[in-house]
């Protein structure tokens, strides 16, 4: 499994990739993106992500 | 572009570009590339900056991207008294950023660095544990690597540059907020000269709301919480704005957002031909979450530095650690002293608030933002049986 991204939600701080201790995500060609072989599914960028962008399935994130 | 240069920067924001200027202006051969296709956007900003940076780096306010003039902030508690805190001379601006970092970077050009938008670094060429180069990909998708005497790491919150360089750079959730706005129009301002910061644990938990004003009814409406804490910064703003008699009828001109690192900066900036600065380095004024004239600071110091280490013709970690001490004796202790600050802030109640609203002046949170003392807050919080306990937090 991996983080899942909404695209259409994401305004593209780069907050999540901040945020990732492994260094799973990035901004490129104007998107993020993930690297499922390093996403440990730890759900931290979920729970930075400013717009509900991200999710891991199984992991919701109550507010 | 070159095989070779003295100096590459990687990020073309107001650190990177700074950092280009100095070391080209100090003699290096330079190049800073920008892996967005445009300089300055989108921007991640709410646009407020001192006076004082811009002298920093000799630059007047021009109208092009100086478009608002401050004199001071509002601040807002809970109960909805504001306290008025006016700055002494010209506080500074609100700043087009898409204007103003552009401009930052023709200055590197013009300097004699060159600069590449739509080119990012992929990773980090190291040769005997030392950094001596870059792999870039460049806009039209090829691969390429530029040699460096030094590299420099100026690539935002997000930086992994950092990382590659083997220096912890992941921000904690306790120590990042998590941010959102709005530019909006058909405002109704209470002074487009002053700043609104609104605080309270029902507004912004653990961070605050901003009106930064871009003219007579226009402004970057924006909020920061912490990370940590449950809730969506822009559903909190969504709710902010609609109680807001001023701002509820307002149109969106752009939507923003993005992290800002309210934690301790890094304590090491350098490694053998490497150095990282700006947010990357989370070089940010932890109470009020601005970057913009930490990262100016440091790109100008670390520019010099690595034109210094060129022309040594030694960019090993002993020479370039000349910009961590600088950084740290001006600059780097005093924000590590506003991150104790911050603890303590994000620690009041709503009633707390009320309470420090109306025993507190204009001064003394305009100081109290500077760091240069905290004795008078802590005289005001010794008042409350309740807040006495953060007396030593903030004496320590
Ligand atoms: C919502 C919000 C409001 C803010 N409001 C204010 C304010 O009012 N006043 C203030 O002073 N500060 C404010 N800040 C903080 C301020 O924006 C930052 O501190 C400042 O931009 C830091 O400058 P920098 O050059 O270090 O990083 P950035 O401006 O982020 O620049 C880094 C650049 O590096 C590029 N980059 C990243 N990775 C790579 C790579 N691999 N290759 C090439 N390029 C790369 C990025 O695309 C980016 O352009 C705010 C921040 C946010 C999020
Ligand atoms: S934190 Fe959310 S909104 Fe920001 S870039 Fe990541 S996914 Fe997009
Ligand atoms: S879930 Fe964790 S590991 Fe995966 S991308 Fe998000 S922060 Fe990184």
């Amino acid at each position: 499994m991996t983080v899942k991204i909404d695209r259409e939600l994401c305004i593209r701080c780069t907050g999540c990739v901040a945020v990732c201790p492994v260094g799973a995500l990035d901004y490129q060609g104007n998107r993020i993106v993930v690297d499922p072989k390093k996403c440990t599914d730890c759900n931290i960028c979920a729970k930075f992500c400013p717009m509900h962008a991200l999710s891991v399935p199984g992991k919701p994130i109550k507010d | 572009m070159k095989e070779e240069y003295d100096v590459v920067v990687i990020g073309g924001g107001p650190a990177g570009t700074t950092a280009g200027r100095y070391a080209a202006e100090n003699g290096a051969s330079v190049l800073v590339v920008e892996k967005r296709d445009e300089i300055g956007a989108p921007k991640r900003c709410g646009e407020g900056l001192s006076s004082h940076a811009m002298e920093l780096i000799g630059i007047k306010p021009e109208p092009t991207w100086a478009i608002q003039e401050l004199e001071g902030a509002y601040v807002y508690a809970p109960s909805g008294k504001s306290v008025e805190a006016r700055f002494t001379e010209t506080a500074g601006y609100i700043i087009e950023r898409k204007m103003f970092d552009k401009k930052l970077a023709y200055m590197a050009v013009d300097a004699g660095a060159e600069v590449l938008a739509g080119t990012r670094a992929t990773s980090l060429i190291k040769e005997d544990g030392k950094i001596t180069g870059v792999e870039l990909l460049t806009f039209d998708e090829q691969k390429v690597k530029a040699k460096a005497k030094v590299v420099i790491g100026a690539d935002g919150v997000e930086s992994l540059t950092a990382r590659w360089a083997g220096l912890n750079s992941s921000h904690k959730l306790t120590d990042i907020c998590s941010s959102f706005q709005f530019e909006m129009g058909g405002l109704k301002l209470r002074d487009p000269h002053m700043l609104e910061i609104y605080m309270g644990n029902k507004v912004a938990p653990g961070g605050y709301v901003w009106v930064f004003p871009k003219g007579e009814n226009r402004a970057n409406v924006g909020i920061g919480l912490r990370a940590n804490l449950p809730g969506r910064a822009y559903k909190y703003l969504v709710d902010f704005i609609k109680n807001h008699p001023g701002l509820k009828n307002g149109s969106v001109i752009e939507i923003n957002g993005g992290g800002v690192p309210v934690g301790e900066p890094l304590e090491t900036l350098v490694t053998d031909g490497f150095m990282v600065i700006g947010d990357a380095a989370h070089q940010v004024n932890a109470i009020h979450g601005g970057g913009i004239k930490e990262a100016i600071i440091a790109g100008r110091i670390a520019g010099k530095v690595a034109a210094e280490a060129v022309k040594k013709g030694d960019a090993s970690k002993e020479v370039l650690k000349k910009y961590e001490d600088e950084w740290y004796s001006t600059e780097g202790n005093n924000l590590k002293r506003i991150v104790k600050l911050r603890r303590v802030v994000e620690q009041l109640s709503d009633d707390d608030l009320n309470f420090l609203a109306e025993n507190i002046d204009g001064d003394t949170i305009i100081k109290l933002t500077q760091a240069s003392k905290f004795t008078a807050l802590a005289k005001i919080l010794s008042k409350r049986p309740s807040l006495l306990r953060y007396v030593p937090l903030l004496l320590k």
